[in-house]
């Protein structure tokens, strides 16, 4: 069983070296020719005014939250697909319970305005 | 030299053998990705100038097909600046996370009947959990950049693509109810019979779903708000150049074709034929091999990934959230249910 995912480990690696080589040899091949203003970071034509890493909107960090909730929820679905066929109508409406519950808290959070984006 | 070759093969110790295997069969699928990746660049230049009344490139090569190559080998040749201000390690570690699970999700795509590389049992969650591993590269990215444009696509993008993972996970698990198995070559099989039992039909608001979530997992218009040339130049990746930012182009291709292979496999019955027990069609069109239809039909998607960019304006951020949010979300969960209560029912034809 285990010695399928083997395949799995050693294309991850191929995957990683395909990312390193080309970025190596662009440094091995390509001229270096560094200097201040190249180096600085992108801002119309400005002298950068402060550090980039700044505040930023509070609504990325509930969008983070809310992402977690439900793809938990999707984590939990998953195995409960699989085996609907044999669990019936009980697994059925055991999870539709679960997942009412949780469109009560979607329904909440909708209404309290943390979808909104404006 | 065929003996010469199997003499020194037997001297090969056994898993080093099983190791150039993997190897070989890994470069079998990606050298052939990557030329698609650089072709897919190239029909998206000629489709789009096509769809806009211009001709697309033509000057490298006959006809411009050479075009790609050019790109590569000039990419290839250009500075890498990495800032001052940077954080240079995650700096260069982005492109590689970005690029490593774009290709890898491949180790479990079946081409046809038996010919995948792993032919893992959570198939479908190995490729969900890579999918969802990309948006490390574009954090990290917009973060180690230390550049506004920078960060601020790298915040938008995040939050885009974890919102459509929601949706998207939504609509696989549909495809999981239907099929009753995480193995796509199993949900393939359980597409057998005809054209109409294949699960673009009874899922057909998942399929739509499915499909819109993965233009937007992918940053392709109409949701490319993450670089958005008008208002932010280039987003996450603004401040990478040469090869480095080559490798997020290529990430974000081969994503391209792994969401258009993903969705042939769980909409439109991969490697099947279309003609399937229709009567005459079936016996004449018998000596074309399976993967040609996998791969038509991954092209179809593809062509519309293209045609989609050059149709749709840009979205809005906030539309882009709301569609997510309050359309995707509750459309997805009510069509579950459905086909939940279908499947424990036994409802003919799909899942009796």
């Amino acid at each position: 069983m285990l010695e399928n995912y083997l395949p799995v480990l050693v294309f991850l690696g191929v995957g990683m070296a395909i990312g390193v080589l080309p970025i190596a040899m662009g440094f091995l091949l390509a001229p270096r020719n560094p200097y201040s203003e190249k180096l600085s970071p992108f801002e119309c034509g400005f002298e950068a005014f402060e550090d980039a890493r700044m505040k930023f909107d509070v609504r990325y960090y509930l969008v983070a939250i809310l992402f977690i909730i439900f793809d938990l929820e999707i984590a939990f679905l998953f195995p409960w697909a699989i085996v609907l066929d044999e669990i019936g109508m009980v697994g059925f409406i055991a999870m539709a319970v679960f997942l009412g519950i949780l469109v009560i808290g979607f329904i909440y959070e909708w209404m309290k305005g943390a979808l909104e984006w404006e | 030299m065929l003996e010469m070759f199997q003499t020194v093969w037997a001297i090969v110790p056994m898993s080093l053998q099983t190791l150039i295997v993997i190897l070989l069969k890994i470069v079998a699928i990606v050298a052939p990705l990557m030329l698609c990746v650089a072709y897919l660049t190239f029909a998206e230049r000629k489709i789009i100038g096509h769809m806009q009344v211009r001709m697309g490139p033509t000057r490298v090569g006959p006809r411009g097909w050479l075009q790609p190559i050019a790109d590569a080998l000039k990419l290839l040749m250009k500075e890498i600046v990495i800032p001052s201000g940077s954080s240079k390690g995650l700096f260069l570690i982005a492109p590689m996370l970005s690029l490593a699970p774009a290709l890898a999700a491949w180790a479990a795509i079946p081409f046809q009947d038996g010919l995948v590389l792993a032919d893992i049992n959570a198939g479908l969650l190995y490729i969900l959990a890579l999918t969802s591993v990309g948006v490390y590269g574009v954090i990290i990215a917009g973060w180690a950049s230390n550049s506004k444009y920078a960060f601020l696509g790298a915040m938008r993008s995040a939050a885009q693509i974890v919102s459509y993972e929601i949706a998207m996970g939504f609509a696989l698990v549909g495809v999981l109810i239907a099929a009753g198995s995480l193995n796509l070559g199993d949900i393939v099989r359980a597409q057998e019979g005809s054209l109409v039992h294949w699960f673009w039909l009874p899922l057909f608001p998942l399929f739509i779903i499915y499909f819109i979530a993965g233009l937007a997992e992918t940053n392709r218009a109409p949701f490319d708000v993450a670089e958005g040339e008008s208002e932010i130049v280039a987003g996450f990746h603004v401040e990478y150049s040469g090869m480095a930012f080559a490798i997020f182009f290529l990430a974000e291709y081969a994503n391209m074709i792994l969401i258009a292979a993903l969705a042939a496999i769980m909409f439109l019955g991969g490697w099947l034929s279309p003609f399937q027990g229709i009567p005459v069609l079936e016996g004449a069109f018998e000596w074309v091999p399976p993967i040609v239809w996998f791969l038509a039909k991954t092209s179809l998607f593809l062509f519309c990934f293209l045609w989609f960019r050059a149709t749709f304006p840009r979205y809005r951020y906030d539309q882009i959230m709301r569609l997510g949010w309050k359309v995707f979300i509750p459309i997805t969960i009510a069509w579950l249910m459905l086909v939940g209560l279908a499947v424990v029912l036994e409802l003919p034809w799909w899942f009796d």
